[in-house]
């Protein structure tokens, strides 16, 4: 049976649904009205309220930290500023992306990382011969994602800490509602908003006063099913969906680097040597077999495709992850990647797709075909690829 | 780039052999020893004033004859033969001898079982072939599964020959032996415990097993394919110690051109871009070549002397997790005279004292002995396997006096309780009252005594948990999975770096092989 987060008396109790997945051996709110829209809406225009304790934190510290965190990440660790965090990958021998994840540095020889996937092992083979102690707290710290327009009003309410001035994917350390927090701005949502790690003890607290004052900023707690529409309008990638760990993969065909995913922009193959180093300057050189995209779905022939059935048009209610074939025709004739993740915006009025394709095809403005079945047919829908993130406000770094 | 082509690092048999090989076809060598002697666990000192000891190994009964002839080793050491090749005196008074000769030993069985003596034999018959199959690997450069070459099919051709040889059944036989206990396998064959225990102990003297463990047949048939009896164990010394012969291997390398440095600690393998540079000393010199050969263990090459985070995390957890784990320790005692072993008087006696003693009185004895090794204890009533080399070898010590080198099993390099500082007196002792027990006059021969236990061994010879194999010498860690799978000829992931040492095909032993294979490779790579 899955274990109980440190915000669980307070999730089960507002949970109406009592929908509920298991996240990484804890209970998860799929939703927690009936249905997700209204927690959708708040995020993209108030504010959404995450548990998102579940996620594998680590902490390494000592002499040799930095050195781990670059032999283990493709950024530069060195060029990761005390109070800054990064957004990373990390790749096997091979290049194959093992998780993605970010990384914070507490301090000059003290990082925090933060992972989908199990790492611990991974850390310590890598940390062989160095100076480094790697503790896990995945259990030591709850973790909320406060994420929205009116994140940072509402934030402030409750905190001394000026939070305009804090940037982008950096952190502070803070009292919210008199506990002891962790307050960085970053999340997996791409808007304006806020990750808090507070001790378990005192998680319930800062969830009360969360909810309490987030009356008057239009919040509502959000569960996976929101967040998985708003991660894909944010054009990020999910564990399983647009990729595969390299760790679990069963066969190579099913392991990606980062250049494939639109993540090359983390690949420092200047720096000095790190996991994977040697086959992803390969790559690079050679460039990558497929390229992560954003795609557009031309929703206007879909509905075509609907009315061919005498039927109106369908447009997903909540995002989808599946593994549908890419076109380069509309005769299905050549097969040129696939689609992993896609939504209908409801905030953009638009059906986005996340997918790979052959690099020929990658660039913004082509025209592809990406298969939807209707009443048990398969069709050729035409798409564009169109720039990703597809929902970039300002906001998020304003 | 500079004055050398070719360093190599440390100066143990095996680097020497390599030195030897390469400086003959040209290269410009330098061999680096961190002592003063060269040698490398195959050296002899003079421990006690005027006694000349071979602290770790001791038999020449492994080296390969086509070394020795390469490397014009004949000429220079003179190799004596040891007959009987075990006697196994027990603790009712009688004995077991086995000869070098088969109807001799075939007389020896028949005082413990008629049966016995009738199957060993074609016993012999049989394991020789079988061992003939493993004999043919010896020389081969391991294949690299799973990516086989033509090169690699074209060397397995090599093997077809032994392997056609044996026949359909002798092949099964020999891939269903392979992982067997020694014990199921004698168990098959012999009723006496005598002689069963006579014979598995040479299959658990180098690893940390017992005979009821899997794979141990394996290391029975290796250890037969290796020796020069053309039996199960290996029965030779060098005159005036085994160091002439690693000597005699240094004059061959200098003759053919080759720059021996003692004295000459390597601190690191120096790397730029993937490949080497060559290295630096303890001492801040540095020395460039574009190939660099270690003969220390893997543990030692690449988790000391390069900086492991600059290799792949598989490597390293590979590397990280070869099986070390030393359990014998070598005892040396100086003597006043020679010991009696009555039990040994009783029976065929000329000459038994020539030849190694095993205090293996059965195969029970020999199980139970490494029982409690599991556990981190050493034995309570230890395997020995007893040398004194003065017999064969009257120039090592002073006139009338003996020399007495022992192996003590087990000793585990892990204790579960205590440490070696504490733990060794005791062993000392337990080995002494042990040997007492067969001869009884020994006690008061006892002029001086060292004992090496695993820990010594890992501190004075750079033997990682004190295995004098670097690796233990398991089904599990041979042909093309030592020192690690995919890294198995003698190649390294840092392009112009590579090993020659036991730790890779086809392991330890004074065999002079992984050196001669090493070179070879490194030739073949410079065309």
């Amino acid at each position: 049976m899955p274990r109980q987060t440190p915000f669980h008396s307070r999730t089960n109790a507002l949970c109406e649904s009592q929908n509920w997945v298991e996240w990484s051996g804890f209970f998860s709110a799929q939703t927690y009205e009936m249905d997700h829209i209204h927690e959708y809406n708040a995020i993209r225009l108030g504010a959404g309220l995450f548990d998102v304790s579940p996620l594998f934190k680590y902490f390494i510290r000592g002499r040799d930290a930095v050195a781990l965190m670059n032999r283990v990440i493709t950024r530069d660790a060195s060029k990761c500023g005390v109070g800054q965090i990064f957004y990373t990958a990390w790749c096997d021998d091979e290049g194959k992306i093992i998780d993605d994840g970010t990384v914070a540095r507490l301090g000059d020889d003290f990082f925090r990382m933060t992972a989908a996937t199990p790492t611990l092992c991974w850390l310590q083979d890598n940390a062989f011969g160095m100076e480094v102690e790697i503790e896990e707290v995945t259990d030591a710290y709850g973790a909320l994602a406060l994420q929205g327009p009116t994140s940072r009003d509402l934030l402030q309410q409750l905190t001394d800490a000026d939070l305009s001035s804090l940037k982008y994917f950096r952190m502070l350390e803070t009292k919210l509602a008199g506990v002891p927090v962790n307050i960085s701005r970053n999340g997996y949502t791409g808007d304006l908003g806020y990750e808090i790690f507070a001790e378990p003890g005192q998680c319930e607290k800062v969830w009360d006063a969360l909810i309490e004052t987030g009356v008057a900023y239009k919040l509502m707690p959000a569960g996976m099913v929101a967040l998985d529409m708003v991660r894909i309008e944010a054009g990020m990638l999910l564990l399983d969906a647009d990729f595969h760990s390299a760790s679990t993969a069963m066969f190579e065909v099913e392991k990606t680097s980062p250049y494939e995913l639109g993540l090359g922009w983390m690949v420092n193959l200047k720096k000095d040597h790190f996991v994977g180093q040697g086959a992803l300057r390969r790559e690079n050189a050679r460039g990558p077999a497929t390229c992560t995209v954003g795609l557009e779905i031309d929703v206007l022939a879909l509905e075509k495709v609907f009315v061919q059935n005498s039927m109106p048009l369908q447009l997903p209610y909540q995002s989808w992850v599946d593994t549908l074939p890419v076109y380069s025709d509309s005769d299905q004739r050549d097969h040129i990647g696939r689609a992993t993740s896609g939504t209908w915006s409801p905030v953009m009025k638009k059906y986005v797709v996340i997918g790979r394709v052959k690099p020929q095809y990658a660039k913004i403005g082509t025209q592809v075909y990406v298969e939807q079945t209707v009443e048990a047919r398969r069709y050729a829908v035409p798409a564009t690829v169109v720039k990703m993130p597809f929902f970039d406000p300002p906001r998020k770094r304003g | 780039m500079g004055n050398n082509d070719v360093i190599i690092i440390g100066a143990g048999h095996n680097s020497l052999v390599a030195a030897g090989y390469l400086a003959k076809a040209g290269r410009r060598v330098v061999v680096l020893e961190e002592r003063s002697v060269v040698g490398g666990t195959a050296i002899t000192e003079e421990t006690f004033p005027g006694f000349k000891i071979s602290p770790v190994a001791d038999t020449a009964g492994y080296l390969s004859d086509e070394v020795k002839a390469d490397l014009k080793l004949d000429s220079q050491v003179e190799i004596i033969p040891l007959d009987p090749i075990a006697s196994s005196p027990e603790p009712d008074g009688t004995h077991l001898t086995i000869w070098r000769d088969t109807a001799r030993t075939v007389k020896e069985i028949e005082r413990f079982s008629p049966a016995d003596a009738a199957k060993y034999p074609v016993f012999v018959e049989r394991m020789t072939k079988i061992a003939g199959v493993v004999k043919g690997l010896l020389k081969m450069t391991p294949i690299d599964l799973p990516s086989v070459g033509l090169a690699d099919i074209r060397a397995a051709l090599g093997l077809a020959g032994p392997v056609l040889k044996l026949g359909r059944k002798n092949i099964n036989e020999l891939l269903r032996l392979l992982p067997t206990p020694v014990e199921d396998l004698l168990n098959e064959w012999f009723e006496s415990e005598v002689l069963k225990g006579a014979l598995a102990a040479s299959a658990v003297k180098d690893v940390t097993w017992g005979p009821q463990e899997t794979g141990t047949t394996f290391t029975f048939i290796y250890n037969w394919a290796l020796s020069d009896t053309g039996l199960f164990r290996s029965a030779s010394l060098v005159k005036g110690g085994i160091g002439e012969l690693t000597k005699a291997m240094a004059e061959t390398a200098r003759g053919f051109g080759a720059q021996i440095r003692t004295d000459a600690e390597v601190k690191s393998i120096d790397v730029e871009q993937g490949k080497v540079t060559g290295v630096t000393l303890a001492n801040g010199e540095t020395i460039q070549a574009d190939v660099v050969v270690s003969g220390a263990s893997p543990r030692t090459t690449f988790l000391e002397l390069l900086d492991a985070r600059y290799l792949d995390t598989f490597f390293v957890r590979h590397v990280h997790n070869i099986k070390y784990r030393g359990s014998a320790s070598r005892m040396h005692f100086a003597l006043s005279g020679l010991p009696e072993f009555p039990a040994l008087a009783g029976g065929e006696t000329d000459g038994y004292l020539r030849g190694p003693i095993q205090i293996a009185p059965s195969i029970t004895h020999l199980q139970r002995a490494f029982d409690h090794t599991k556990y981190g204890r050493p034995s309570s009533a230890p395997y020995l396997d007893i040398v004194v080399p003065t017999v064969a070898d009257p120039s090592l010590a002073p006139s009338g006096k003996h020399l007495m080198s022992v192996t003590v099993k087990y000793t585990p390099y892990a204790l579960r309780d205590g440490n070696w500082g504490v733990k060794g007196p005791e062993i000392a002792k337990l080995v002494v009252d042990t040997i007492a027990e067969y001869a009884p006059n020994f006690p008061g021969l006892i002029v001086d005594q060292t004992l090496l236990t695993p820990v010594d061994l890992e501190t004075a010879y750079d033997l990682p948990e004190g295995n004098i194999n670097h690796g233990e010498m398991t089904l599990d860690q041979f042909f093309h999975m030592r020192p690690i799978p995919g890294y198995a000829r003698y190649r390294t992931p840092v392009e112009g770096l590579y090993l020659c040492g036991p730790g890779c095909h086809p392991g330890g032993g004074v065999t002079g092989l992984p050196g001669q294979n090493a070179a070879r490779e490194i030739l073949k790579d410079a065309k």
